[in-house]
C-alpha cells in the first residue's frame, strides 16, 4: 500500500465508518482510497494520482469529491475534500446524504455555468472529464447562470492551442509542466473569476519556453489545452491525384491505438492499422520502426565513434522532440552533448524523399509523408526549419494517434473488424529493436544490442537489457560489453532529465550513454496518446505490450534489419558516413529561457 | 551594543527622561513636549505640515531648546484628527491645521492659554474638554497592545528603551525556558487577534515540538478587511513592541529567523518598521547572542501585493516564497510544514503586540482582563456611521452597545441604529437585539458573526442592507484567489445573484438560489475567505429578510420597484 505521499511500509491499521461499512485500512490513506477499498464511488476532477510515474495533482480545487465528515454529538458536521483528507480512526463519513450530493453537485453545476456549451463541436467530446461527471453526478440544470470567461484562443503555436475559456482550473497542466517537467511554462493567471492557467503574463505560447511536451494536453480534463488539428490536411493531401502520399506509424501507436474502438489497453493492433491506413488510400504505408532502426545504426556508430575518439560522452538520444527543445532552452550550454541523429520520423521522411523517391521514380516535390505519432512536440518538430531539404520539409504533416483514431472513424472504417496487414516494403522491415522505441529505455537498449555487438565482434546471446527496463522515473545500470563497463542512464520525465543534466553541467556525472525521453513512462504516454484519463493502469499495459511486440520479433538487433543494410549498400553508404552525417543527422540551436 | 540586561537598564535608565514629561509630567530638560500624530490618517490631514511649522515657529520665537515636537503613533481618534497633546500641561487638540501651529506657539507655548477652538467639544454635553482621559472615547478604553501609541516616537530607539522595550525579551532569554515562556503564553489565555482566536501559547507550542533544524516564525502584517487598521497603527507607532515579539516568540519555538509579511501599501509602517529593524540591529537586539546568549535572531520583511486572500496563513507562505498568493488545503499546517517545508508559526501583529507586557507584567495580569474564554483586549476600528470613527482598544466582554454609543458616541444626525458589522467581509451583521452581546470569539460567533481582526463598521436606518451584502460580496469576489470551484465561481454567481436583487430583476426564485448558493459556497470553499464570504449575505437574509423582499415586491413586473442605493452610500471611512 502507498499513501497519498508515496511512502510505502505502513503498518497502523485505523478502523473508519464509510457509509455504515464499517473498514480497516492502513492509516495515512486518504478518505479517496478508503472509499476505493469500500466500493463506494466518490467521483473525482482535479484529482490525478499516476503514482507509478510520480505524478500528482492534489489541489483539491474542483470540490467535486467533497464528503461529509459526521459528528453529530457535537453537532458538528462538515464536509472535506476525499482526495486530501486523511482517515482517521474512529471516522464517520458519508458520501450519501443530502448536503454531500448538493455540493457534489453544485461543484459540477458552478463549472458549468462558467463553461462553454459547445460540446456537440468540442475536440473533446465524449472524452471529456467534466461532461462524463455531469452525467455521472445527473446534473439536470445548471442553479446559477451568469457571465461567463471570454479569452481569445492561444492559436499562436504550432503544437498546442489553449482555449483558457474550457480552463476549470484543476491545475493538473500546471502540476505536470512545473512539478513533474519541470519547465515552470504554465501557472495560475488572474485572479478570482478570471482564474485560468497559461503562460507567465499570458504571453502567446509560442513565445514561451514550451517544449509541446503534451504532457498538460494528455492531463487536462477538458479541451482547454489541445493538440493543433491537422486531419483535413491529411484528407486533403490524400484526394490530391498529384500526390503521393505515405504514411508511417511511431512504435507507441500500435498499443494504444485500439483503445479509441473499446478494445483492452495494451492490445497490440499493429496489422489493423495498416489495413486502415491502406484503406484510407495511403500509397505507402511504413513504419517509423524502420526510422528506429536507421537511428539506432547512426547512434550505434555516432557512440563508437565518441568513444574511440576521446569526443564529448555521454552521448544522449535525441528521438525525443520535446527533450530537445528542453535542453535548448534549459541547458544550452550543453547543446553539444546530444547525438546528431535526427528523429526515427524525421529520418524515415528524409529517406522517403530521396532514396524512395529515386526509386519509385516520384518527384520528391510531390510526395507527402504524414507521421503518425504519439506526441505533440513531433508536429512542432516537423516544422523546424532546419529539418528540411531542398525547400521541402522532411515530415509534411504530423497527426497523433487520438486524430489518427477520429479519422479512422470518419472513413467509416470498422476497426475492430478489419484483417491484418503488412507494412510496404521496402522501408517496411523492422526489428524488435525498433519497437522499443515505444517504451523509455528501449532507445538506449536498441543502440547497446548493436553497439555490444560492434564493440565485441561477436553476438549477443540474451537481447534483452533487463537492467534498462523499469517504471522509475531515474534508471542508472552498468552494461558489460566485452570487457568494458558502460554506465548507463535513462531518464523520463524532463524533471528527472533536468537532474541528470545537471550532474553532467556540474561534472558530476560518469556515463556513457543516456536515453531522455519527456514524458514519463516514454512514448507510449506521449501527449498525443488516447487520454489515459489518469489510469495509471493504462500506461502500464502499454508498456508490457510493447515488450511483448519486442519478442515476437524475429529480428531483435536493427543491424540485422535487411532493408536498412540494402539503404545503407545502396545508397547511404557507411553508417555515420559522409552521405548519413548530411541526410540524417542535424544541429540544434540555444534558446532564450522564458 | 546591548550585551546583556544590566545594559538595557542602563540605557533605560539614562534615557528615563525623554520620557518624563509624558509619563511623570516632570522633568529635567525641555519644559514642554508637543506629541502629534504621526499615524496614516493624520499624516494624511497635514499633520507632517503641523509638525514643521511648529518646529519653525518654535525656533523663530526661541523655543526650540526648550520644547520639543514629537511625532507619535496614532492616538485612536481619527475622526478628529490631526491631532496634538501638550505635556506636561495634558491638553488634547483636535482637528489641527497647520495654521493653528502659530496660535499653539504663541498662546499655549508662551503664554500657558489653552486654545479654546481646538479644544475637543462633547457632542452630547456640547462642552469642550481639554483632558484625554475625560472623553467619552478614551474612558472605556485600555491600552496594552496599542500601549505608548501615541506616546513615544516610533522612530526613535531612545524613547522606545525608554518606554520598557526589550525588558521582557531580556528577562526572557536570560531567565526562562523555552516551555516557560510558552507556559506564561498559555496561562495569558491570550487567542489568535487575526480572527480565527486560536490560543497562541498552544500554537507555539505545536511548533516547538516540530523537530527540524530550522524553523520560522512570521508577523501576519497584511491587514486587509475594509475599513480596518489595527495593525497598522501599532506597526507605526511602536514597531519596537512586534519586533521584540517575534524574537521571544522565536525563542520560545526554537526558530532563528522572523518574517514580517506586510502589504506594500503601507508604506509608513514599511518604513517605520525598516528603521526599527535597523535600530535593533544596531543596538544587539537582533542578530547573533542577544543579550549575550547563544540565541539568535533576525528578522526580514517581504511586501505583500495586497490580496486579501494573502491574510490566509498557507497563502501568505506561498506569497513570502515567491508563488502565487493561493491557500493550500490544511492539514499540514503551517507548525508543521510552513515556509520552504518548515515548521512555521503565523502570529497577527496585535497578537505579538500583547507578548512583551503579557511576559513583564505576567499572565494572570493579563488574564484578569476580559471573560472566561477570551482573556485581554482587542483593538477594533469603529467606521461607518458612527460619530467618532477611530481605533480603540477595549477589554474583551465589553458590550457592542458600549463601543457603539459610549465611546463610539452614537449614530450622527441623530439617526437610529440599524447594525454593525464585525469580523469584515467575512463576519455578519448584529442588530439591536445583540447590543448587549458581550464582545468575545465564541459569543459573537454564536449570533452568527464573528470576531475577524477588528474591523467594526456601524450601519442607520438610511442602509439598505442588501446593498451592505453586496458591497462584502463584491469585495470578497474581487478578493477571491481563484483556486477553487466554489469560492471563484460561488462568490461570482452570488455578487451576480444581488446585483439582480439590487437592480429590481429577481424574482423569489433568485433569494431562494442565492440562499443554497450561500451555503454551498460556505459549506465547499477551500480557505477561510470565501467560506465565510457568504456570511453577511446569509445574516442579513436573517436578519433583514423583509428589506431582500421588497427588492421583490411583485414578482409579475420584472422591471418592479427596486431601491438601488449606490454602494459609496455605505459611507465607510478609513
Amino acid at each position: 500500500m502507498v499513501d497519498s505521499k508515496g511512502n510505502s511500509e505502513l503498518s497502523t491499521t485505523i478502523s473508519v465508518k464509510i457509509n455504515d461499512q464499517e473498514l480497516k485500512v492502513l492509516e495515512g490513506i486518504t478518505i479517496l482510497e478508503a472509499a476505493h477499498e469500500a466500493g463506494v464511488k466518490i467521483p473525482t476532477l482535479c484529482h490525478l494520482d499516476l503514482h507509478d510515474f510520480q505524478m500528482y495533482n492534489k489541489t483539491a480545487s474542483c470540490r467535486v469529491c467533497m464528503v461529509e465528515l459526521m459528528d453529530e454529538k457535537n453537532n458538528r458536521n462538515k464536509l472535506v475534500p476525499s482526495c486530501v483528507t486523511q482517515v482517521q480512526d474512529g471516522m464517520v463519513v458519508r458520501t450519501d446524504t443530502l448536503r454531500a450530493i448538493s455540493a457534489r453537485r453544485g461543484a459540477v453545476e458552478l463549472l458549468l455555468s462558467n463553461h462553454p456549451n459547445e460540446c456537440f463541436t468540442c475536440p473533446k467530446n465524449l472524452e471529456c472529464e467534466l461532461q462524463a461527471l455531469a452525467e455521472e453526478l445527473n446534473v439536470r440544470k445548471i442553479r446559477w447562470e451568469g457571465e461567463r470567461m471570454d479569452y481569445p484562443k492561444d492559436i499562436s503555436s504550432d503544437a498546442i492551442v489553449k482555449d483558457a475559456n474550457k480552463c476549470i482550473y484543476c491545475r493538473r497542466c500546471e502540476t505536470a509542466c512545473n512539478e513533474i517537467q519541470t519547465c515552470g511554462i504554465l501557472s495560475g493567471i488572474g485572479r478570482g473569476f478570471n482564474s485560468f492557467v497559461g503562460p507567465f503574463a499570458n504571453i502567446p505560447m509560442v513565445q514561451s519556453s514550451c517544449t509541446y511536451c503534451g504532457q498538460c494536453v494528455q492531463v487536462c480534463p477538458t479541451a482547454a489545452l489541445t493538440e493543433v488539428y491537422h486531419t483535413d490536411k491529411v484528407w486533403e493531401a490524400l484526394n490530391d491525384p498529384d500526390k503521393h502520399v505515405v504514411v508511417q506509424t511511431a512504435p507507441a501507436i500500435r498499443v494504444a491505438l485500439g483503445e479509441l474502438f473499446g478494445m483492452e489497453p495494451g492490445t497490440i493492433v499493429t496489422g489493423k492499422m495498416v489495413t486502415a491506413l491502406k484503406r484510407m488510400g495511403f500509397d505507402g504505408v511504413f513504419d517509423t520502426d524502420f526510422g528506429a532502426d536507421l537511428t539506432v545504426m547512426e547512434e550505434a556508430s555516432e557512440f563508437i565513434y565518441r568513444l574511440n575518439n576521446n569526443k564529448t560522452l555521454p552521448i544522449l538520444t535525441n528521438c525525443c522532440p520535446a527533450w530537445v527543445k528542453f535542453i535548448e532552452h534549459q541547458f544550452p550550454e550543453l547543446i553539444h552533448v546530444p547525438s546528431t541523429c535526427k528523429s526515427p520520423h524525421i529520418m524515415f521522411g528524409t529517406i522517403a524523399k530521396t532514396y524512395y523517391a529515386k526509386n519509385k521514380g516520384v518527384d520528391p516535390d510531390n510526395i507527402v509523408v504524414v507521421s503518425v505519432m504519439p506526441c505533440i512536440a513531433k508536429i512542432a518538430e516537423a516544422k523546424r526549419p532546419e529539418l528540411t531539404k531542398d525547400a521541402h520539409n522532411n515530415v509534411d504533416i504530423v497527426i497523433t494517434t487520438r486524430e489518427f483514431g477520429a479519422m479512422i472513424k470518419e472513413a467509416g472504417i470498422e476497426f475492430d473488424k478489419l484483417p491484418d496487414s503488412e507494412f510496404d516494403s521496402p522501408l517496411g522491415e523492422t526489428t524488435g529493436a525498433s519497437v522499443i522505441f515505444g517504451t523509455d529505455g528501449g532507445v538506449i537498449e536498441a543502440v547497446m544490442r548493436t553497439a555490444h555487438e560492434w564493440l565485441t565482434g561477436k553476438p549477443l546471446e540474451k537481447v534483452e537489457f533487463e537492467e534498462l527496463r523499469g517504471l522509475d522515473g531515474v534508471r542508472r545500470a552498468t552494461v558489460k560489453i566485452g570487457d568494458r563497463e558502460f554506465n548507463i542512464g535513462i531518464a523520463s520525465g524532463l524533471g528527472n532529465a533536468r537532474m541528470i543534466l545537471e550532474d553532467i553541467r556540474d561534472g558530476k556525472a560518469d556515463y556513457h550513454a543516456i536515453e531522455i525521453m519527456a514524458c514519463p513512462g516514454g512514448c507510449v504516454a506521449g501527449g498525443g496518446q488516447p487520454y489515459h484519463h489518469g489510469n495509471n493502469e493504462i500506461i502500464k499495459k502499454r508498456i508490457d505490450a510493447i515488450y511483448e511486440e519486442d519478442s515476437r520479433k524475429r529480428v531483435r538487433k536493427s543491424h540485422e534489419n535487411k532493408e536498412i543494410l540494402e539503404l545503407y549498400k545502396n545508397y547511404l553508404g557507411e553508417p555515420f558516413g559522409q552521405l548519413a552525417r548530411e541526410l540524417l543527422h542535424t544541429h540544434f540551436e540555444e534558446r532564450e529561457r522564458i | 551594543m546591548i550585551k546583556s540586561l544590566d545594559d538595557l537598564m542602563q540605557i533605560k535608565k539614562q534615557y528615563s527622561n525623554l520620557l518624563a514629561l509624558r509619563e511623570h509630567r516632570s522633568a529635567s530638560g525641555p519644559r514642554m513636549n508637543i506629541l502629534v500624530c504621526g499615524g496614516t490618517g493624520c499624516v494624511s490631514s497635514d499633520s507632517d505640515r503641523v509638525i514643521k511649522n511648529l518646529e519653525l515657529i518654535l525656533k523663530a520665537r526661541g523655543f526650540a531648546d526648550d520644547v520639543k515636537v514629537i511625532q507619535t503613533g496614532c492616538f485612536g481618534f481619527c475622526e478628529q484628527g490631526p491631532i496634538v497633546k501638550i505635556e506636561p500641561d495634558n491638553v488634547f487638540y483636535v482637528r489641527v491645521s497647520p495654521k493653528d501651529a502659530k496660535d499653539i506657539v504663541d498662546e499655549h507655548v508662551a503664554k500657558g492659554n489653552k486654545i479654546e477652538r481646538l479644544l475637543f467639544e462633547d457632542p452630547h454635553k456640547k462642552e469642550r474638554i481639554y483632558k484625554q482621559e475625560d472623553m467619552d472615547f478614551y474612558k472605556k478604553q485600555v491600552r496594552v497592545a496599542l500601549r505608548n501609541c501615541g506616546v513615544i516616537d516610533p522612530e526613535n530607539i531612545y524613547e522606545a528603551l525608554a518606554a520598557g522595550a526589550y525588558e521582557a525579551l531580556g528577562k526572557v532569554l536570560t531567565t526562562m525556558s523555552r516551555d516557560e515562556v510558552i507556559d506564561i503564553v498559555k496561562k495569558s489565555g491570550l487567542r489568535g487577534r487575526g480572527g480565527g482566536g486560536f490560543p497562541t501559547g498552544l500554537k507555539w507550542e505545536i511548533t516547538k515540538k516540530q523537530e527540524d533544524e530550522e524553523k520560522f516564525i512570521i508577523c501576519n502584517a497584511d491587514e486587509g478587511d475594509p475599513g480596518a487598521f489595527m495593525d497598522r497603527s501599532i506597526l507605526e507607532g511602536n514597531p519596537h513592541n512586534v519586533l521584540e515579539a517575534m524574537a521571544i516568540g522565536g525563542y520560545a519555538i526554537g526558530a532563528n529567523k522572523g518574517i514580517v509579511y506586510i502589504r506594500v501599501e503601507y508604506p509608513l509602517a514599511v518604513s517605520r518598521l525598516n528603521t526599527a529593524i535597523k535600530q535593533a540591529r544596531d543596538f544587539g537586539l537582533l542578530g547573533k547572542n542577544i543579550f549575550g546568549t547563544d540565541f539568535s535572531f533576525d528578522v526580514t520583511i517581504k511586501y505583500g501585493a495586497g490580496a486579501f486572500v494573502c491574510g490566509e496563513e498557507t497563502s501568505l507562505i506561498n506569497s513570502c516564497e515567491g508563488k502565487r498568493g493561493e491557500p493550500n488545503y490544511k492539514p499540514p499546517y503551517p507548525a508543521e510544514e510552513g515556509y520552504w517545508g518548515h515548521p512555521t508559526c503565523v502570529n497577527n501583529v496585535e497578537t505579538f503586540a500583547n507578548i512583551p507586557v503579557i511576559i513583564t507584567k505576567g499572565p494572570e495580569w493579563f488574564a484578569s482582563m476580559g471573560t472566561e474564554k477570551s482573556k485581554g483586549t482587542k483593538v477594533f476600528a469603529l467606521a461607518g456611521k458612527i460619530n467618532n470613527v477611530g481605533l480603540v482598544e477595549v477589554p474583551m466582554g465589553i458590550t457592542l452597545r458600549e463601543i457603539i454609543f459610549d465611546i463610539g458616541g452614537g449614530i450622527p444626525g441623530g439617526k437610529g441604529f440599524k447594525a454593525v458589522q464585525t469580523g469584515g467581509p467575512s463576519g455578519g451583521v448584529l442588530t439591536q437585539k445583540e447590543l448587549d452581546t458581550p464582545i468575545d470569539y465564541d459569543s459573537l460567533l454564536s449570533v452568527g458573526s464573528m470576531m475577524g481582526s477588528g474591523g467594526m463598521i456601524v450601519m442607520d436606518e438610511d442602509d439598505n442592507m442588501v446593498n451592505i451584502a453586496k458591497f462584502y460580496l463584491e469585495f470578497t469576489m474581487d478578493e477571491a484567489c481563484g483556486r477553487c470551484a466554489a469560492g471563484r465561481i460561488g462568490t461570482k454567481r452570488m455578487f451576480e445573484i444581488l446585483e439582480k436583487i439590487t437592480q429590481g430583476r429577481a424574482t423569489m426564485a433568485d433569494l431562494d438560489g442565492l440562499k443554497q448558493l450561500a451555503y454551498l459556497v460556505k459549506d465547499s470553499s477551500l480557505c477561510g475567505l470565501c467560506q465565510t464570504a457568504p456570511n453577511p449575505v446569509i445574516s442579513t437574509m436573517k436578519h433583514f429578510w423583509g428589506e431582500y423582499l421588497e427588492f421583490i415586491k411583485d414578482i409579475d413586473h420584472p422591471q418592479g420597484e427596486g431601491k438601488y442605493i449606490p454602494k459609496n452610500k455605505i459611507g465607510i471611512k478609513a
